[in-house]
């Protein structure tokens, strides 16, 4: 299996690349048009991380962030999943940068490689932001009642929790 | 909703600081969180211009209408009266395309096109149809194959393999998209039309 994730990049890179120029693409300048989107996504990224580091960070500094995991503890403990990852779970379906900088103070507590630190990041990549979307999708069509999409929605996210907690038990 | 939850967090923040006597390591947080998030978008940003251009270099070349035509017997399935070849259907083809690429700046454009169309399939009503719950519920469940962002920030910290993660994220999405999905069938035949609920 490491194997295969060490090839899948470059090969994915180097195949789409010659796939486009097969297909008579300027596969340059393409890649530059979308690096420049790339560029600003990236861009309008930063005031709203900026915002909500500083909300993780100080929140983590007060011991705010010990407690809120301690007194949850009686709820994740039968499930399996680690009660520091939880506030990450919390905020995941909220706010893409919010978790994006829990994410970022965990794994400068825990590494990369820990068992807190794989759920984290298992969370964060099998997971979106569900408010925004549900928020984005039906208000731009003026639809008022969504009726069961968010339950659905939290349903699915929650499945995410137990199942990213029990794969990497799993896995690693 | 996120003017609450900074406010608050700020806000507990301080009071906890100051029960605990920390009130000098919460300044000291304040000060460093907004260089944390300059260094880590900096880190990120590489990543992000690099799938972006990648993608961008799929789409022209058809390779990403290629792949939204390998879906049609899954979206069949989801969306059982939606014809081949409608609007609505293309577009959801593509979007799920562009979500599996981890596209998310082409995938929401097309994400509103489908809900558009599918807003025209349901006589324009101001209530969201099974399929509209369905298509969102894809949405909101993450399909990306290759979690780019994660990865990097991993590959930050000095994980071992980056990218080793990447079964366990197939696996937990393929569990959430099933449970949402599945939720979403189930309550689509009970859940009243007419039922007036405000998000």
């Amino acid at each position: 299996m490491m194997k295969f994730t060490a090839y899948l990049v470059p090969v994915l890179i180097a195949g789409i690349l010659i796939y486009g120029l097969v297909k008579k693409v300027n596969v340059f300048d393409s890649f530059i048009q979308g690096a420049k989107e790339g560029l600003h996504t990236a861009v309008n990224l930063l005031p709203a991380l900026v915002a909500l580091m500083v909300a993780v960070t100080m929140f983590k500094a007060s011991g705010a962030l010990d407690i809120l995991t301690y007194s949850l503890d009686p709820l994740t403990g039968s499930l399996g999943i680690p009660e520091e990852a939880l506030p990450l779970a919390l905020l995941r379906p909220i706010s893409g940068s919010g978790s994006l900088a829990m994410l970022e103070t965990i794994l400068a507590q825990y590494g990369p490689d820990s068992l807190i630190g794989r759920i984290a990041c298992v969370l964060q990549g099998s997971t979106e932001t569900t408010f925004y979307t549900i928020a984005v999708y039906y208000g731009a069509i003026g639809i008022k009642n969504t009726r069961h999409t968010v339950f659905a929605a939290l349903a699915g996210d929650f499945a995410g929790l137990v199942a990213a907690s029990l794969a990497v038990r799993l896995f690693f | 909703m996120m003017k609450w939850i900074f406010t608050v967090m700020i806000a507990v923040s301080v009071l906890f600081g100051v029960l605990n006597d920390r009130i000098g390591d919460v300044s000291n947080a304040a000060l460093e969180g907004g260089s944390t998030a300059v260094t880590l978008v900096i880190t990120l940003t590489g990543a992000i211009c690099l799938w972006s251009g990648i993608m961008k270099v799929a789409e022209d070349s058809g390779l990403t209408g290629l792949i939204a035509r390998l879906f049609f017997p899954l979206t069949r399935r989801l969306f059982p009266g939606l014809k081949k070849g409608s609007k609505a259907m293309r577009a959801i083809c593509m979007n799920m395309t562009a979500n599996l690429l981890g596209l998310g700046n082409a995938a929401t454009p097309l994400g509103l096109e489908a809900m558009r169309c599918l807003k025209e399939e349901n006589k324009n009503s101001g209530t969201a149809s099974n399929h509209m719950v369905t298509f969102v519920v894809l949405n909101t469940a993450s399909i990306q194959l290759i979690p780019t962002t994660v990865s990097m920030l991993r590959l930050n910290h000095g994980a071992a393999n980056p990218l080793d993660i990447l079964p366990a994220v197939l696996f937990t999405s393929v569990i959430s998209l099933a449970v949402g999905l599945l939720t979403a069938k189930l309550l689509g035949r009970v859940w009243r039309r007419e039922r007036t609920q405000s998000m």
